[in-house]
């Protein structure tokens, strides 16, 4: 079998930030509410605690997003996905809910350097003033659904894979050099 | 003549010259002029030609609000029509020509129409292009277009780029003039997060010019102050070139920042358009001075007089050596006092009231200036510029009682605030007596989402006109003189770009015209690119006069934003070639590409519609494609195909009320074809559905149905039948899916290994999870062309290289990939429906002889209730069939079958219409299906389509299953 | 341009982040209901000049509807609320009757 391939295979633009196309990740859409070994399986896998709303949990390559009151994001690596899915599966039994892999269907992209927060100011309508760290917006970015949070001292952005060229095209018009907006 | 003054300017940089031309001319100007400024300064004053008459028109005003002096700047890639010469900044190498005028600027053939005019009054348009009927198209339009339009719409795409931000505050202050820095302070002293915006490239507004004193302190230096006290401030931002030009609800603002207009080129966006959410809005937009009604007020050297200082003052520019002041107010005697400081003459001050004694007249009079009250001007002298004024008593007919020669016209007809923000979100106005003017009415704000007031007006915006000295009062003067006789009222412009006058005003009200909104149309009147910024407050003023109405009574149109016209550039922003919208790609795209697909937009995806090989066309290539894939094997990219995963305890019970089938009783590993339908019974998408395990399904859906068909589903799940356990995933996008279609399909699979996919391991219509030349796959053995045929789903970043295994491995056996119009072909062979082909959304599934797919037993699912209509269960419904032409040819797409006789609006009677129809390559027919009134039961019968042409096409009605009846070919 | 206050995941959303759904509470009518109900269900709308109640949906954000209370007139929102209810809650009738004391009701 071939290696798994991002949407991109790793395009980066160096413009007043850098923008980078990473991945491919591995990211579990887990929907579940008030199982009482939610919590636990979400450790098990995430090694964080389950996030309160609109937070996201990181744990260095890991990390637990909350996506509404009823659905999470586990974020890992791609390699890991399987054995978490199976874990999960172990861990909820038959409690009522639902883990699937989608690490094939997002792309992902860091936007990093001071100005980083400039390039999403002109993509989100969100204000990025009172965006908290380890604040999880899902938002969109101009014309596509996107999710990003603070991290590392720049922004995660994920968008869906089949539009991850024309989010690369956002982003690499929203960094020109001589665009920034102070 | 004007020139440029020795001395002064205070927003000129001497040291800085630039050159520019006008017109091919060379000019020379210096950094800090405005355009306007610039052709001032090398006397060029007269700049456009009018719009219906194509008179001479020069320079009028000073800011955005200028009508006249409108050019096109740039040249190619950069060429923008009608820019304002008044808020272009000029810039070295700046190029402009003038517009509207044919030969030449001086010479103008439709100069004509000038002296025509009087054959052509308001609604000329509407009266004269009637009759007869025919020649609107053939003779008047042409004729009107050609002539009608300012400037030239650029041949070439922008060369520049252009972006949006968004930004969030406490406080919005749009315009930073006095009191608007003030409002930014005050705003920011209590702690708020303060934006302020302001048009110009300065902070400070007018009030310089007049050399006033705020808080006690010289302006010039006060600006100074706050303006570095703000700027040092974390809570407030500024932003100089933008202009707030629209408010709309809950606060929110659009500003159009003119980043680059003056350094263009440079590599930055030429224009940002802000989108600002606000908690409050304060507009601090000023002002406008009114223009009087005069004759010969359109000639290039009469200009406002608030316009005349400006130009002395900010840039050192004089309008001309002698300047005839005419005015109703005490404003306009501090032009007079500047020209004077200038070291210019000013011959005369007209004032229009009877008495003329407050600080401004006095120190005119003081400073030696003639000043002649209760007088106006009776006619202006001069063609293509001023030479001279004649005056008469603002009381009479306007009998001349003197000339005087001078170069210039200072007029000033009292002030109107800038109430266009305010009212954008229905802020209301109310006519203030004093000052002859709508100020906004704080009682009547628009509302913000809490129901507060959203909008504040500060400053002269809101009447507060002590700084411009136009203290006190402003009498109404809407004509000059007050009795002026039509000659005179012919020549007196109220909208000067549009052409429109007093006498057409006057005209309208006189045929009947009652309502500002209708005489506006009527008219034209303030319907130029300026919208009516000076005109409108005069023009409703003579329609209220000719109507015998108060102004308050007759109103005033309606504000609409933008404030100022916005480039299309600014409002597209990033949405242009490359990203003009979110294009989806499949993860084979790129194989796709280098084999030289034709692609074709299905939703927003991008699917190869054919792969043509070298000098094929289109449709051989597909025709090969469709007889290959029967005879050999082919293969599709099915990425597109929506995939929703359905779990839980309850999901059989609601995919069966999503369904009309039942999917509850689906055993595991096997699949059915599934149709849904919205409440009203109409189908709305269909799919094979696959069920995985105990408690979960996969759903597929149509291509550009997965993002719909999942909002459909969570709307039922959390809006209807919110306490089922059921979950749902959209994972389209997470697996790659391939289709291998043909007789060699199972040869191909054999060969890249991995698992058993004979007719007994993997029967029809059923799944298997595996492995194909080492990829985790999930095959299912559907078939939606009537071959032997395996849809492959792999993960998607793993679907280009499987895709190009099986490219390789086909080889041998004959592989070519296809595309969607193979697919089309295939599947109407087959007498497969298509969504959007035999559905419209006015179709049940009944129509198309789907019983079979709707469930008897089941008590409700959407769509049943609907189903039972009357209308939709009678017999006399269209009902689909398939058509065989007699003569082997293609029935027209579109076609219609037609009946009998004609209809009510003597149209032919119509019986049907055609759904699908195609060159069948494997038959080497045309075959079609359609819908046709009780077609079931018309089998053999012969029946006519039209074509576009006007003849028709006769076919035969038949079954809709063209190829392989018995399912013989899929059943290997 | 609207904000509403999405209840789920409490983000002041604007309007280009959201997906209207039309007239809230409506009672659905299936197989054995009368024309009338049937005709109720399917076509008949309020479309008041005033008070409205009305389904959102988050579709930008946390994917899940809501219904918000909202002047169509003035376009004063009221209130947002979750969707899993047949009729508005209390503290929306509440703040509506004390914003407007000739309202109606919702019915």
């Amino acid at each position: 079998m071939s290696e798994p391939v991002s949407a991109l295979g790793g395009a980066s633009f160096q413009g007043f930030a850098t923008i980078r196309e990473i991945g491919p990740v591995g990211m579990i859409t887990l929907r579940a509410k008030g199982l009482k070994s939610l919590e636990k399986a979400v450790k098990a896998v995430t090694g964080t605690k389950l996030p309160a709303q609109r937070r996201i949990e990181v744990n260095g390559d890991r990390a637990c997003g909350w996506m509404s009151p009823d659905e999470y994001l586990l974020v890992l690596p791609y390699g890991d996905v399987q054995p978490a899915l199976a874990s999960l599966g172990k861990s909820l039994g038959s409690e009522h809910h639902l883990a699937v892999d989608v690490s094939d269907a997002r792309a992902v992209f860091r936007i990093e350097g001071e100005k980083a927060a400039q390039v999403l100011r002109k993509l989100s309508p969100v204000d990025f003033d009172t965006l908290a760290p380890g604040e999880l917006r899902r938002t969109r970015a101009a014309q596509v659904a996107a999710a990003l949070w603070q991290q590392d001292g720049g922004f995660t952005v994920v968008c869906f894979r089949s539009v991850a060229g024309y989010v690369m095209g956002l982003l690499t018009h929203s960094a020109q050099p001589g665009s920034e907006l102070d | 003549m004007s020139t440029r003054l020795a001395k002064g300017g205070r927003l000129i940089n001497r040291t800085a010259p630039v050159e520019f031309s006008f017109n091919g001319k060379r000019l020379k100007g210096y950094q800090g002029d405005t355009l306007a400024a610039g052709l001032l300064a090398n006397d060029q004053m007269l700049v456009g030609r009018s719009f219906k008459y194509h008179r001479p028109r020069g320079i009028v005003a000073s800011g955005p609000e200028e009508p006249n002096a409108l050019v096109n700047l740039g040249a190619g890639a950069r060429l923008e029509p009608n820019q304002r010469t008044t808020t272009t900044e000029l810039f070295d190498g700046l190029e402009c020509t003038s517009q509207n005028h044919w030969p030449s600027l001086e010479f103008d053939v439709g100069v004509v129409n000038n002296y025509a005019a009087r054959f052509m009054p308001a609604g000329f348009y509407y009266k004269t292009f009637i009759h007869p009927r025919p020649a609107w198209k053939h003779l008047f339009e042409p004729f009107i277009r050609r002539a009608a339009g300012l400037g030239k719409a650029p041949t070439e795409g922008d060369a520049d780029r252009y972006e949006q931000a968004y930004a969030f505050c406490d406080v919005l202050v749009v315009g930073a003039g006095v009191a608007g820095l003030k409002a930014a302070k005050a705003a920011a002293d209590a702690g708020q997060r303060v934006i302020l915006l302001e048009q110009t490239p300065t902070l400070g507004g007018r009030a310089p010019v007049d050399d006033t004193e705020v808080d006690g302190q010289p302006v010039d230096a006060w600006i100074a102050a706050i303006e570095a006290d703000l700027m040092a401030r974390d809570n407030v931002s500024i932003r100089t070139r933008t202009c707030g030009f629209g408010v709309y609800d809950h606060g929110y603002v659009l500003a159009d920042e003119r980043v680059a207009d003056h350094t263009p080129g440079d590599g930055r966006p030429k224009h940002r358009l802000w989108r600002i959410r606000t908690g409050k809005i304060i507009t601090a937009t000023g002002a406008i001075e009114r223009p009087l009604s005069f004759a010969g007020n359109d000639i290039p050297g009469v200009m406002l007089a608030s316009a005349v200082r400006d130009y002395v003052v900010n840039y050192a520019v004089s309008p001309g050596d002698r300047t005839v002041v005419v005015t109703n107010n005490d404003s306009a005697y501090q032009t007079a006092l500047a020209l004077k400081a200038a070291g210019l003459d000013v011959p005369a001050i007209l004032d229009a009231r009877e008495t003329a004694d407050g600080p401004l007249p006095q120190a005119a009079r003081a400073a030696g200036i003639r000043v002649l009250t209760g007088k106006g001007i009776a006619k202006v002298k001069g063609s293509t510029r001023v030479t001279g004024v004649a005056i008469c008593a603002q009381a009479g007919e306007g009998a001349v009682q003197e000339e005087i020669a001078c170069e210039a016209v200072a007029m000033s007809g009292g002030w109107s605030p800038v109430v266009h923000l305010w009212s954008h979100c229905g802020g209301k106005l109310t006519w203030d007596e004093t000052l002859s003017a709508f100020i906004p009415d704080p009682n009547r704000p628009p509302l913000n989402h809490d129901g507060s007031a959203m909008v504040e007006v500060v400053g002269s915006a809101a009447g507060d006109l002590t700084l411009t000295g136009a203290t006190v009062t402003i009498p109404p003067v809407w004509v000059m003189p007050q009795s002026a006789p039509i000659q005179l009222r012919s020549k007196m412009w109220l909208d000067y770009q549009n052409d429109v006058k007093v006498s057409d005003v006057q005209l309208a009200s006189r045929e009947g015209y009652v309502s500002v909104e209708h005489t506006k149309r009527y008219t034209t009147l303030g319907m130029a690119t300026d919208q009516g910024k000076l005109s409108n407050i005069n023009g409703l003023a003579v329609l209220a006069d000719s109507l015998g109405q108060e102004i308050p009574q007759v109103g005033t149109t309606t504000f609409r934003p933008p404030y100022t016209p916005v480039t299309i550039g600014a409002l597209a922003g990033e949405s242009r070639g490359e990203i003009f919208q979110p294009l989806r790609r499949t993860p084979m795209h790129e194989a796709h590409e280098k084999a030289g697909a034709y692609f074709e937009p299905v939703g927003l995806w991008r699917r190869p519609y054919c792969f043509p090989r070298a000098g094929e066309t289109h449709e051989q290539a597909v025709h090969r494609e469709v007889l290959n894939t029967r005879q050999n094997l082919g293969l599709l990219d099915a990425s597109t195909l929506g995939k929703i995963i359905v779990k839980g305890p309850d999901a059989g019970k609601f995919l069966d009320m999503l369904y009309t089938g039942v999917m509850s009783t689906l055993p595991i590993g096997k699949c059915r074809y599934g149709l849904m339908c919205n409440e009203q019974g109409f189908l709305s998408d269909d799919g094979v559905v696959a069920r995985i395990d105990e408690d979960t399904w996969l759903c597929h859906t149509t291509s550009g149905g997965a993002d719909r068909i999942h909002a459909w589903m969570e709307d039922w799940l959390q809006c209807e039948w919110w306490d089922w356990k059921v979950y749902t995933a959209n994972v389209t996008e997470q697996y790659a899916q391939v289709a291998v279609v043909g007789p060699n399909a199972r040869k191909l699979l054999q060969v890249l290994g991995g698992m058993d996919v004979s007719k007994e391991a993997l029967p029809f219509m059923q799944w298997a999870d595996g492995t194909l030349a080492g990829f985790p796959v999930r095959v299912y053995r559907i078939s939606f062309s009537g071959e032997l045929s395996y849809e492959i789903a792999i993960p998607a970043s793993h679907g280009a290289a499987f895709w190009e295994a099986c490219t390789q491995a086909g080889k041998a056996l004959g592989a070519m990939p296809y595309g969607t119009e193979c697919l089309h072909i295939m599947r109407a062979e087959k007498g497969f429906i298509m969504i959007g082909d035999e559905t419209d959304g006015t179709v049940i599934p009944q129509d198309l002889g789907l019983d079979w797919a709707i469930s008897k037993k089941k008590a409700d699912y959407l769509g049943k209730r609907g189903q039972e209509r009357t209308f939709l269960a009678s017999p006399d419904r269209w009902k689909l069939v398939g058509f065989e032409t007699l003569d082997g040819s293609v029935v027209p797409d579109g076609s219609y079958i037609i009946a009998d006789g004609v209809n009510g609006n003597g149209q032919r009677n119509v019986q049907g219409r055609v759904t699908s129809t195609y060159y069948s390559p494997t038959l080497k027919r045309g075959i079609a299906m359609g819908l046709l009134q009780h077609g079931p039961s018309r089998m053999g019968e012969v029946v006519e389509f039209n074509t576009a042409a006007g003849g028709t096409v006769k076919a035969r009605v038949r079954d809709t299953v063209f190829f392989d009846k018995d399912g013989e070919k899929q059943n290997v | 341009m609207l904000i509403l206050e999405c209840p789920y995941c409490g983000v002041k959303a604007e309007e280009t982040e959201l997906s209207p759904g039309y007239e809230a509470h409506l009672k659905r009518f299936g197989p054995g209901s009368s024309p009338e109900e049937f005709e109720a269900y399917m076509f008949a709308r309020k479309n008041p000049k005033g008070v409205h109640f009305e389904r959102w949906r988050h579709s930008y954000g946390c994917g899940k509807w809501f219904l918000a209370a909202r002047c169509t007139a003035t376009l004063e929102v009221f209130g947002t609320y979750p969707a899993q209810v047949s009729e508005p809650p209390a503290d929306i009738i509440a703040k509506i009757q004390a914003r407007r004391p000739d309202w109606k009701g919702y019915k």
